[in-house]
């Protein structure tokens, strides 16, 4: 993570704002007008999209934008880009501001790349000179070549995409919104397309970005904010942004109908993770003693078990997994009902940033073996000397 | 550029504020200022608009003409030589001519604005951007398909010898004003509806092929004093008739062009009536841009 600059000064406030939609389902004048009148209102539906929301970005600052789908952040970024104007409340910007909505949303099939590209930019708000003076770098960093006078619907998906990235690069914005474009591309386009915005942050400038990637917002942001049903649930540190979001999401799947799941034998019930006096903990310092104690359930007395476990990433990259097959321990005969079982980790030399534990239990390892997944969070702090997912110590040699 | 640099520009910057009335821009002008601040962007679009609209046919541009020339070939015979109504009525061929093209510059402006912000929809969902933009536009795009018709228009009338004085000529602008104003006024206000309710475009279809026959385009303003005395019509009746802000356009316009008319063929005061008309069609202007304003909010939940 790059550490910010200095804090500048405001580019966005957003005051209490509340944004209500009105859903109808009639859309024809023949439907509306039988419609009319007091059976209409069936036909309308009131949705609140943002619920009262006040924000303030600096900047300079990196934001990311969180929640489960419907949850009113994409709303939250066309009310700051001033596509929808707000029911209530108000938002105030200054600085040039340019969309990273849609790639290419300026773009008519029928002109060539090089009529496009002072079209898009003159949308994004770039006179013709400035345009003109650009547009040799607009064009290298595309890549298109010669295509550039070829009318775009010849394009291939990916030239198309890669000249509005360009156009879009190169407006000069002080405040950049982005809306999960980054999803899109090559592996080589998205490299480029993080290089950029990391260099954007380089440069003082503003970033709003909407995400489902957790993982994203980690490596890009230094602020998120945390979207529930329209409301606001969470402001600030990256970090404990993702893990509010995870507690959202958490939230919202125990409301969902559990899946008619086949019983098995013996199941992983419940995941604890435990520091070296034994008490429950969810932030542990770098390289501490670390227990994961695991819950299981059997449906009757076995005399032989197995029973296993992982760390992930939230982007689902193992960092450290093993078992009891693999550790060469036998364990006793389980009985019938609950009971549990412990690693101990002697010095978790974890990264910083948070971690999943996923275990899975069996009669005998690789067999029908019941798996939790995402049993347990906790997160690795306070470890600044270094980056990545691991901790090692590091000296001048 | 350096960060504290950008810092120092920004923090002197004031603040563009967007609520429930939309989103305004600090500092005199208005809409106008920024739309004008933006007048390299409708160019651009109304190029777009010309551009795509006859690439890849073989004729491309002639298009232009080929469509206007038809309809007028067949006005001209049908109803000037078999129904003759070309009787009576000298250089029937820039009569009709002059007539049509100043309508179909009207219709044009008000179709094409119609569907003008649902056809951009893809912008406007995405990007912010004085949305008054787009029927703008496409009132440029008419503008500019208007402007080959008068040359059409003028050569006609040079070879045929039909030009009246030239000081005759300057009527092309109170009534080419008065067109604009009254195509602007409509044609941002069905903008904005159309959005809300698809029927708006055709609704507006019909009522342009009816509005061509309220108007004296292919037949003459003294027919139809004639025939309202005929049918014992109260005075008022033709001055509710004549006093359509199309017929008046259409009868200034006509003056400029076609120099075989006197003064019988047109009503009294027919510049006052123009600027009276004028007045009024910009205060509907005004009306209809507030309506507009008040519905774009929600414009891209709407599409």
């Amino acid at each position: 993570m790059v550490v910010s600059p200095s804090i500048g000064p405001v580019v966005v406030r957003v005051e209490h704002v509340t944004k209500q939609f009105t859903v109808r389902k009639d859309n024809s004048l023949k439907e509306r007008i039988v419609h009319a009148g007091r059976r209409g209102r069936a036909h309308k539906q009131d949705y609140t999209a943002v619920d009262g929301v006040s924000i303030e970005i600096h900047a300079g600052t990196t934001v990311g934008l969180l929640g489960p789908n419907g949850s009113g952040k994409s709303t939250l970024l066309k009310l700051i880009g001033g596509i929808v104007s707000p029911t209530s409340g108000r938002v105030v910007t200054r600085g040039r501001m340019a969309a990273l909505l849609e790639l290419g949303a300026g773009f008519h099939p029928d002109l060539s790349g090089r009529e496009n590209v002072y079209l898009n930019a003159s949308i994004m708000g770039m006179t013709r000179a400035e345009t003109a003076a650009r547009f040799d770098d607009i064009l290298e960093f595309s890549g298109i070549g010669d295509f550039i006078d070829t009318q775009v619907k010849f394009y291939s998906s990916g030239m198309f995409v890669r000249l509005a990235f360009a156009v879009a690069v190169h407006t000069d914005p002080d405040v950049l919104l982005v809306d999960e474009v980054l999803a899109v591309g090559d592996e080589a386009f998205q490299r480029k397309c993080m290089e950029r915005i990391a260099r954007f942050r380089n440069e003082g400038r503003t970033i709003v970005l909407v995400s489902h990637s957790a993982a994203q917002v980690q490596e890009l942001c230094d602020r998120g904010i945390v979207l529930k049903d329209g409301e606001l649930v969470f402001d600030g540190d990256t970090n404990d942004a993702v893990s509010a979001l995870r507690d959202v999401l958490e939230g919202r799947r125990v409301g969902e109908a559990p899946s008619a799941q086949q019983v098995r034998p013996i199941e992983v019930t419940r995941i604890e993770v435990l520091d070296a006096s034994g008490k429950r903990s969810k932030v542990f310092p770098v390289g501490s003693q670390m227990r994961l104690r695991m819950h299981v359930h059997s449906e009757r007395a076995m005399p032989s078990w197995a029973i296993g476990f992982s760390i992930d990433t939230p982007n689902g990259q193992m960092v450290l997994a093993s078992n009891t097959e693999r550790l060469g321990i036998d364990l006793p005969g389980i009985p019938a009902g609950d009971s549990f079982m412990e690693f101990a980790i002697e010095s978790a030399n974890f990264g910083a940033g948070q971690y999943f534990v996923n275990a899975n239990v069996s009669e005998v390892i690789d067999i029908d073996t019941h798996v939790l997944w995402q049993g347990a969070r906790f997160t690795i702090a306070g470890n600044e000397r270094n980056l990545g997912t691991v901790a090692a110590s590091i000296t001048a040699a | 550029m350096d960060t504290t640099e950008r810092f120092a520009r920004i923090a002197e910057t004031p603040f563009t504020t967007t609520d429930a009335r939309g989103l305004t821009f600090p500092g005199r002008g208005g809409k106008l200022r920024e739309i004008f601040d933006r007048r390299d962007l409708l160019s651009l679009l109304v190029r777009r608009d010309l551009q795509a609209r006859y690439r890849d046919s073989v004729l491309g541009f002639l298009w232009t003409l080929i469509r206007p020339i038809v309809q007028f070939l067949m006005y001209y015979l049908v109803l000037g030589q078999f129904l003759r109504a070309a009787d009576g009525i000298p250089q029937f061929a820039i009569f009709l001519f002059a007539g049509l093209t100043i309508y179909s510059f009207f219709a044009e402006m008000v179709q094409g604005s119609t569907t003008s912000i649902l056809s951009n929809a893809g912008l406007v969902k995405k990007i912010y951007l004085p949305r008054e933009i787009f029927p703008l536009a496409s009132v440029g795009a008419a503008g500019f398909m208007f402007l080959v018709q008068v040359l059409v228009l003028l050569g006609g009338a040079i070879i045929f010898q039909a030009l009246p004085a030239p000081v005759e000529m300057l009527w092309f602008f109170p009534s080419v004003l008065l067109i604009l104003v009254y195509g602007l006024a409509l044609g941002i206000l069905l903008s904005a509806l159309n959005v809300y309710l698809r029927d708006v475009q055709y609704v507006t279809d019909v009522i342009l092929m009816l509005a061509m026959w309220a108007s004296p385009i292919v037949y003459s303003w003294t027919m139809v004093v004639d025939a309202f005395a005929t049918l014992g019509l109260p005075a008022w009746a033709l001055d509710v008739y004549t006093n359509n802000p199309i017929t008046l356009a259409v009868l200034g316009f006509r003056k400029a062009f076609w120099g075989a008319g006197t003064d019988a063929d047109y009503p009294d005061n027919l510049l006052l009536r123009i600027a009276i008309a004028g007045v009024i069609g910009l205060v509907l202007l005004f009306i209809s841009h507030r309506v507009f304003t008040r519905l774009q909010g929600n414009f891209a939940q709407e599409m």
